[in-house]
């Protein structure tokens, strides 16, 4: 079961990697370099400030763009090629295409986002010329980050399991910026009364909490991040991404792909 | 069981309990990050660039602005806080995204102006955001209202609450009592009767739950204050006339002072003390009263009286 999971998952990283998607880093690098240059010449004190906020704003909307379109792709594309039935005619159950899918488009993610860290700490460097102790809180960061392209990843799939691959990067989208306000969203329901108060509630519980997963603004202004709100925060996006997940697996696996 | 039938209760057992946890722990952010939150609302505090960065929504942001304003402010007084530093850059972001957005200007002048724990402690900031209000809204008689609020209420400044009120009470469809309180100022400035009037037009006329029951809660605490001065004054008049304090309330209703036990606007009786003294049988319930007092008593840190106190 691992073994077929592991072999779709590398597939759909050899996949994505063929179909030039880390070709996003060389505009990354362009982007993150530009303005290490343009900060650093002209020193207005918050050059640090500047390059954190901008590379790790990138990587957030260059991940995000990412798991949002190859996402929505991941299951209609295969149909559209008719790759699917060959690998469903296999000895390949519906639920481990899913999430082999999903384990590859993560694994693709991780490793772009670890290249575009690279950029980050790089043009850091060169701005200030060493290291400071708060940087240690931008790693952090990233893995928010990454929790949030996890969580995106399975929201794609979800949607892409019984939408076209249009209205899924729609659905998406729309509920990434939901998301962003999140918080914002539970204080407009707290505001009102009786059923409204409920339902309102209700639905901002389950859109999916994405304000908590951005703490780039405290890290760069280099303050730290309470080890609780990481614990919180990996549980909270690794049991999201399985709500959704199994949403997927629950649709496609009743799918009629005839 | 089929392989499909046993994905299908797995996947739907794995839903639940993903959903659940997933609400449950959010519940657990919400609580870790209540402060959070704000902090990082303000790294950006200029209102111009929140303008820019809004692309022509800035509409919504006020709104998201202003229901983080009353939030904070809830939330804090809820629980017992002394400082208030943020709601005046919250207030200010609001209404320079939103000018129009009038509710905010008064929560600035009931909220931001008295003194803490029950305010921010900022009368001159809460009169700079009133200024901008009428700047913006000069047709607004309840700006005025507002400012003249300010100046009478935090800082005794009576000749430029009358001003404030003339100056409301000339504008198009201006509720009628601003004219009255424009005179009131001139020389019954510091009576109950001018008290009342001010937070009864306020409570009348706000559409703000916080607003309205700190209105209603000075109003109580006025009635509690007119009614021990009353009280006291007949308990000395009793003295006078029979040589000697009245032992309960029941005396001076037998000689024909009273006409029942007089009870406090939540509906207690009084408390006759042997020194002849009448106080209220619970003062934390009654924020803002000046007499009536059990002697040595000590005031809650922060009164509770505000809807998002209860709970």
């Amino acid at each position: 079961m691992s073994a077929r999971i592991a072999h779709i998952a590398a597939n759909t990283f050899r996949e994505a990697v063929r179909d030039r998607v880390l070709y996003n880093l060389i505009a990354f690098a362009l982007l993150i370099s530009g303005a290490a240059v343009l900060v650093g010449q002209i020193s207005i004190d918050i050059e640090r400030l500047v390059v954190i906020n901008l590379g790790l704003t990138a990587v957030s909307l260059f991940g995000v763009v990412i798991a949002i379109f190859i996402g929505i792709g991941l299951v209609s594309k295969e149909i559209e090629k008719r790759t699917l039935y060959t690998i469903i005619s296999r000895p390949v159950r519906r639920w481990e295409f899913i999430v082999g899918k999903f384990l590859g488009l993560s694994c693709t993610l991780v490793v772009n986002t670890f290249f575009m860290a690279m950029g980050v700490f790089a043009a850091l460097l060169y701005v200030s010329g060493s290291f400071q102790r708060g940087d240690g809180w931008v790693l952090v960061a990233l893995y928010f980050i990454i929790l949030q392209f996890i969580v995106i990843t399975a929201l794609a799939l979800l949607f892409s399991s019984f939408s076209t691959p249009l209205m899924s990067a729609v659905f998406a989208f729309c509920l990434y910026i939901i998301g962003s306000f999140a918080e914002d969203l539970r204080g407009f329901a707290s505001l009102t009364r009786g059923l409204t108060r409920w339902l309102a509630t209700a639905a901002a519980y389950l859109v999916p909490n994405f304000s908590a997963l951005n703490v780039v603004s405290s890290v760069a202004h280099q303050q730290p991040v309470a080890g609780q709100l990481i614990l919180y925060n990996t549980t909270y996006a690794l049991f999201y991404a399985g709500m959704a997940l199994s949403g997927a697996v629950l649709i496609f696996e009743r799918r009629n792909l005839k | 069981m089929s392989n499909r039938r046993a994905t299908t209760v797995v996947a739907s057992f794995s839903l639940m309990v993903c959903m659940l946890a997933s609400v449950l722990l959010l519940r657990g952010l919400d609580r870790i990050r209540t402060a959070t939150t704000l902090e990082e609302v303000l790294y950006i505090s200029s209102p111009k660039l929140l303008k820019r960065l809004s692309l022509g929504y800035q509409g919504l942001l006020a709104d998201i602005y202003w229901t983080r304003a009353v939030q904070y402010f809830g939330g804090k007084h809820h629980a017992g806080a002394e400082h208030y530093d943020l709601l005046a850059p919250l207030l200010q972001i609001t209404t320079e995204l939103d000018p129009q957005l009038l509710v905010a200007y008064e929560f600035g002048s009931n909220f931001l102006a008295p003194a803490p724990p029950n305010g921010a402690g900022l009368p001159q900031q809460a009169i700079a955001l009133d200024e901008f209000g009428i700047r913006h809204n000069p047709n607004d008689w309840r700006l005025y209202y507002d400012l003249g609020f300010i100046y009478y209420t935090d800082l005794k400044d009576y000749p430029k609450a009358a001003a404030a009120f003339s100056r409301g009470s000339e504008v198009p469809n201006a509720h009628p009592v601003l004219k009255v309180l424009a005179a009131q100022m001139a020389e019954h400035a510091g009576d109950l009767q001018t008290a009342r009037m001010l937070w009864r037009a306020t409570y009348e006329t706000t559409g703000d739950t916080s607003v309205r029951a700190n209105a209603a809660a000075h109003l109580r605490a006025l009635l509690v204050d007119e009614d021990v001065e009353n009280l006291e004054t007949l308990v000395s008049i009793y003295r006078q006339r029979l040589g000697r304090l009245p032992a309960t309330f029941a005396d001076l209703e037998k000689a024909g002072m009273l006409r029942g036990i007089p009870v406090d606007p939540l509906g207690r009786t009084y408390k006759l003390s042997s020194d002849g003294h009448v106080e209220v049988r619970n003062p934390d319930d009654l924020p803002f009263i000046r007499k009536g007092l059990p002697p040595g008593y000590v005031p809650p840190k922060t009164p509770k009286f505000l809807p998002s106190d209860q709970g």
